[in-house]
């Protein structure tokens, strides 16, 4: 039998295949440190996919589509699996949106975002290689720049 | 697409035919620069950043419209200085004027003062991201001296990563058919993101390190100033300053239609030797600046 390495939830939303570094980055973009139920999560896991993974499991939590898809900036190639009674009902894996908000910072330091209190706005320029248009300052920031902007 | 009431923060904001249409009307203020059609209007000149030639040639276009201006012509003189912030700033000046023109150090603030003032903003510069009105005068200036605008070839030197104009003006001749031959120090190529436009609509660009590599095959020799205030460590600015000084016995051999731009000011870059040579045309593109600054106001304003 399987052992888990991190304990099964009976119903809420797994996210599985994150990158073992970007485990905080979705945890914080996904605002988790104020969820009110249940967390467990784990890094430096195996994968046949990613060599080390990280997994998050949430209790009584579904979202909806825009609201993880944000997520793909740090974890592209995440699996995303909704659990009930144990049971496994749907995986599905994320898609970046084109428009990203209020997520990363411009790594440009003389934009005016990074001065005053402006919402990030960025246009997705390439979803694989993942590069960020500041719709503000117009220069890219790619994923080697990307910081957490709250 | 009507152009009243439209602000102008990034050059790609206007299409082709919208930039064409600025251009054509240029070229009535050209032959008719005073007319009193701005009657009643308040246009307010924001420069958080100094600025003598951009302001004076705004101001004067708004003068000989007949409209009356408003404004400063740094940061010191404004209430930034009390601790009001940016966006209180353009909220209050919006209900004063009818028009802003700004300045401002940094890069994205013209956008976001879009967002939050009543009236229309014309960019006047952005930290080293967009100058676009400078683009339309230096569109309408390469039109002037070719006869055209397609087809040409056009060396841009200096500082092409800081230089704004540069960003603006490659944007735009995008749209016509252009190739763009680079020529900066390693440390100052044209930014990622500018290049990126180029590729994306399949334009040719070609990077040098040395003017006379290029010189005596291009149409417009586009100078610009290494920009000493944009280097934080001034002994980068030191090591690079001198890199390229356009002297009069370099025009030698180069195509008879051959033009020499500069957005002005510039500090040692050209030669006063160059001053007297016919394919100098600086002076010339920055009294252009005024021609294009009435056409463009007076179709924001709907007055044209």
């Amino acid at each position: 039998m399987k052992e888990f390495v991190v304990k099964a939830i009976d119903n809420g939303t797994v996210i599985d295949h994150i990158p073992s570094e970007n485990v905080f980055n979705v945890i914080r973009i996904l605002n988790l440190e104020n969820f009110d139920n249940q967390i467990l999560f784990g890094t430096n896991l195996e994968s046949k996919k990613l060599g080390l993974k990280g997994i998050i499991k949430m209790r009584n939590k579904y979202f909806e589509k825009d609201e993880i898809n944000k997520i793909a900036i740090f974890a592209p190639q995440a699996t995303l699996i909704k659990i009930k009674e144990y049971q496994i009902i749907e995986k599905t894996t994320v898609t970046l949106p084109e428009k990203i908000e209020a997520i990363v910072k411009c790594f440009n330091p003389n934009c005016i975002t990074n001065s005053e209190n402006i919402t990030t706005k960025f246009t997705v320029l390439d979803k694989v290689d993942v590069k960020l248009l500041c719709h503000y300052c117009e220069k890219i920031t790619d994923k080697e720049n990307f910081i957490i902007s709250k | 697409m009507s152009l009243k009431n439209r602000s102008l923060v990034s050059i790609n904001d206007f299409t082709k035919e919208e930039q064409l249409q600025v251009l054509e009307l240029a070229r009535f203020f050209e032959k008719n620069p005073v007319q009193d059609i701005l009657n009643n209007k308040v246009v307010a000149t924001l420069f958080f950043e100094p600025s003598t030639r951009t302001r004076l040639s705004f101001e004067s276009a708004v003068s000989r419209l007949g409209g009356k201006i408003i404004g400063f012509t740094d940061a010191t003189s404004s209430s930034l200085q009390k601790g009001e912030s940016f966006r209180d700033t353009i909220k209050t000046v919006s209900n004063y004027s009818d028009l802003i023109v700004m300045r401002h150090p940094k890069e994205g603030s013209a956008r976001f003062a879009s967002e939050v003032s009543s009236v229309p903003i014309i960019n006047a510069g952005d930290g080293a991201n967009q100058h676009p009105t400078q683009t339309l005068l230096d569109l309408f200036t390469i039109n002037q001296t070719q006869g055209k605008l397609d087809n040409q070839h056009i060396a841009f030197v200096g500082d092409l990563k800081y230089g704004r104009t540069v960003h603006s003006l490659v944007m735009a001749l995008c749209n016509f058919n252009c190739t763009f031959h680079l020529v900066s120090p390693l440390e100052l190529k044209l930014p990622s993101s500018v290049k990126f436009h180029i590729n994306e609509s399949k334009q040719k660009y070609f990077q040098y390190t040395r003017i006379e590599d290029v010189i005596k095959n291009v149409d417009i020799l586009y100078m610009t100033r290494i920009q000493k205030e944009r280097f934080s460590d001034p002994i980068d600015y030191e090591k690079i300053k001198n890199s390229y000084i356009l002297k009069n016995d370099m025009l030698a051999g180069t195509k008879e239609n051959l033009k020499i731009l500069h957005p002005l000011p510039r500090v040692n870059e050209i030669n006063e030797d160059v001053d007297n040579s016919a394919k100098a045309y600086y002076f010339q593109q920055a009294m252009n600046g005024v021609y294009v600054r009435q056409a463009l106001m007076s179709l924001i304003f709907g007055v044209k």
